[in-house]
């Protein structure tokens, strides 16, 4: 079974414009010691499934239908006392900035035992030799010294550091890491990249690492989901989706990154802009920008589709691509030729049942009580309490 | 691109030094020394890319180079033209511009597409009269890919990368020569990146420009730039041609930084061997002595910390600062 589990997830924003869809409809599953990454832009809802999973959203979101399993334990609806339990002990999570998330008026030392002491039987001496222990893994000199100290006497690639003790002080089963080093220099950046690669290898743990970065991903991560405007494009192993992306979205975005072999020529950008998420279009959200994009794309979203076992996508060009092959691989899909010009609205998705419809009714009536927590809830990790 | 076939320089920095003064006690201040002693030149028609961590100094040359901060020493020389005098610099600043890195701080909110465009032209007095001004406007918005009817919107109306292309039409107004552009694509995502990239690739092909090209994505840099300056604290550790920069790196703060880059490829991110640097970026108030690289420098030795190397030519066209270059590049 996986360490977790996320079904269909739906997220909104209830916001005085109106409802904001920005996650809808995520699945991905997590196994023990494993890296997943969440690929995106601006806005395409990867940090919102990560604040999903840990519910620490802002007061106006709300987790509207799906399903989050740890450890087959349903966390959607679970209430604030299994949650506490869950944040910074079996679920931690690292933010962006390091320059806003410690607290400024707090010692280092202060912040790293606040966790230790909340979720394990340690006095404050063993909670203190803990943080000690904790600083010095993640390379910091002098922890003694450092524990007396102020977020401010300490340069960004040392707060973050410190974020990474504070999060794994507790021996969480999962880390997130949401977007860890893209305020970083790419020293630096290096630094705390290997450094979490050493941690995982010793202490075991998955991470989920969100970012907008593909060569991070292509460093850290076992599997990726790349999302974009709040749904999934496709997700699988890293080498199936960089050597074989099956969503426009994703073959358009290893189209526009400078590499080597583009030195010279143009790059071939996505065209348009991003999408606005308060206007979703009736079908794929991808359409508008997507080169390829045929009638069916605008009136109908794709739904996930078995690529092969390690890799699934929501695209209609394999619904196509498949018909043209007479329908080699997933025999299932009951398609006619399709092209641009003949109506393919006929072909129905192959393996939509294994990720829609899926919302056991238990979870559809919890999903009314798991109401938006306040995001001050998170203060393990360091915020104002 | 152009570099070698009409290599005659349109910018000549020499020795070119800004020194902010910070207090450090009642009646104290200590130099900061954001920009010491860098000398180089950018060919007509040319990109130099400029990298380097953040703290390094690269903001402040572009800016200097402007004059947007009165240089502490130095020279800048324009097309064979040293700028000394206040009218020099205004003659100049009629040829040379700037985008901004951030599209967003940078658009004033309570002006029109339109104005924010037009401003320029008003300051250098660039038309004759509403309707020429107004064409030229409309002209602009077309180089950089915006429709004419986003003329009379607020910059609030536009996403990002739209944004950058307003700052971007805003520096051509004046129909410059030179822009320095300080890190113009880092504020935006990666799809949309390309497309602003492309376009600093053909209004250069088709306006003549020269670049600055001021950033810390290695990839980015190389792909537009073609020669690549690194900084270091201050001080500028190697300039060489951007392919020669990557595959010959030379500093061993250059090996560093280009190992240290992310490679979107699993295969080559995974068997990829970086050379880790140690410890943080000291801080620019107390600066090691001699050589600035030598506190995380595995190669380092007495001989570093007592004097600066000088920043000399090793091979055509590529200049290193290292005491020890030709021993670590054995």
């Amino acid at each position: 079974m996986a360490l977790l589990e996320v079904k269909d997830l739906h997220t909104s924003f209830f916001t005085d414009a109106g409802e904001v869809k920005a996650v809808n409809g995520v699945s991905f599953n997590l196994d023990r010691g494993k890296v997943l990454g969440i690929v995106g832009e601006s806005g395409s809802g990867k940090s919102v499934t990560a604040y999903s999973i840990m519910q620490i959203l802002a007061p106006a979101g709300k987790i509207v239908s799906g399903s989050i399993k740890l450890d087959g334990q349903e966390l959607v609806g679970a209430g604030e006392r299994v949650m506490r339990d869950v944040r910074g002990n079996k679920i931690s999570i690292i933010f962006q900035d390091p320059m806003t998330s410690l607290n400024p008026t707090y010692t280092i030392g202060r912040q790293l035992m606040e966790a230790i002491l909340l979720h394990t039987n340690r006095n404050r001496q063993e909670a203190w030799d803990r943080a000690i222990e904790m600083l010095r893994l993640v390379n910091i000199n002098e922890p003694e010294k450092r524990m007396k100290q102020y977020p401010h006497e300490h340069s960004g690639g040392m707060r973050q550091r410190i974020m990474i003790a504070m999060a794994l002080a507790c021996e969480p089963d999962i880390l997130i890491a949401d977007e860890p080093t893209t305020a970083l220099d790419v020293t630096i950046q290096a630094q705390i990249l290997e450094l979490m690669q050493k941690l995982q290898k010793e202490m075991g743990m998955a991470i989920i690492m969100i970012t907008h970065d593909l060569g991070v991903v292509a460093q850290m991560c076992d599997e990726i989901v790349v999302m974009y405007a709040g749904s999934y494009c496709e997700r699988g192993t890293a080498d199936e989706i960089f050597y074989n992306p099956r969503h426009e979205y994703t073959k358009g975005l290893l189209r526009s990154i400078p590499t080597v072999s583009t030195m010279g020529q143009k790059l071939q950008p996505i065209t348009g802009t991003p999408i606005d998420l308060l206007n979703l279009p009736e079908g794929c959200p991808f359409a508008p920008r997507c080169d390829a994009a045929m009638k069916i794309c605008i009136k109908k979203a794709p739904e996930s589709m078995d690529i092969n076992e390690n890799h699934k996508a929501s695209c209609w060009m394999n619904v196509a691509d498949q018909a043209k092959q007479g329908g080699a691989q997933s025999a299932s899909v009951a398609a006619q030729p399709s092209s641009d010009s003949s109506q393919p609205d006929v072909v129905q998705p192959a393996s939509a049942s294994s990720a829609v419809q899926t919302a056991d009714s238990q979870t559809s009536d919890s999903s009314d009580t798991s109401d938006a927590f306040p995001q001050t809830d998170s203060t393990d990790k360091g915020g104002a309490q | 691109m152009t570099s070698d076939n009409n290599a005659t320089p349109l910018i000549e920095v020499r020795n070119l030094k800004e020194y902010f003064p910070i207090n450090t006690g009642w009646f104290r201040t200590t130099p900061l020394k954001a920009v010491d002693d860098v000398s180089f030149d950018i060919m007509k028609g040319e990109t130099l890319g400029l990298v380097g961590e953040s703290g390094c100094g690269k903001t402040t040359v572009g800016r200097t180079i402007l004059f947007l901060y009165e240089p502490t020493s130095g020279e800048v020389i324009y097309d064979g033209k040293p700028i000394k005098t206040k009218e020099d610099i205004k003659q100049y600043r009629t040829k040379s511009t700037m985008v901004f890195q951030d599209p967003y701080s940078s658009l004033n909110p309570r002006m029109t597409v339109s104005d924010i465009i037009g401003e320029p032209l008003d300051v250098h007095k660039m038309y004759a009269n509403a309707a020429e001004r107004e064409e030229r406007i409309l002209e602009l918005m077309d180089h950089v890919g915006l429709n004419s009817e986003h003329a009379s919107r607020y910059a609030h109306e536009f996403s990002g990368g739209q944004r950058q292309r307003i700052g971007i039409a805003r520096s051509l107004a004046i129909n410059p020569e030179f822009i320095v552009c300080d890190e113009p694509v880092s504020a935006l995502d990666v799809s949309i990146q390309a497309q602003v990239i492309n376009m600093f690739d053909e209004l250069q092909d088709k306006l003549g420009l020269t670049y600055l090209f001021i950033a810390h994505d290695l990839l980015v840099v190389r792909h537009i730039s073609d020669r690549i300056a690194v900084m270091y604290l201050g001080k500028m550790v190697e300039l060489a041609d951007a392919d020669e920069i990557y595959e010959h790196p030379l500093h061993p703060y250059t090996k560093s930084l280009i190992s240290a880059v992310p490679i979107p490829d699993p295969k080559i991110a995974r068997s990829n061997q970086r050379i880790p640097l140690v410890g943080d970026i000291p801080s620019p108030l107390n600066a090691p002595s001699g050589c600035p690289f030598r506190t995380r420098c595995q190669y380092a030795t007495d001989a570093c910390a007592e004097s600066m190397p000088t920043f000399e030519e090793i091979s055509s066209g590529h200049f290193v600062a290292c005491h020890r270059v030709n021993e670590i590049n054995d």
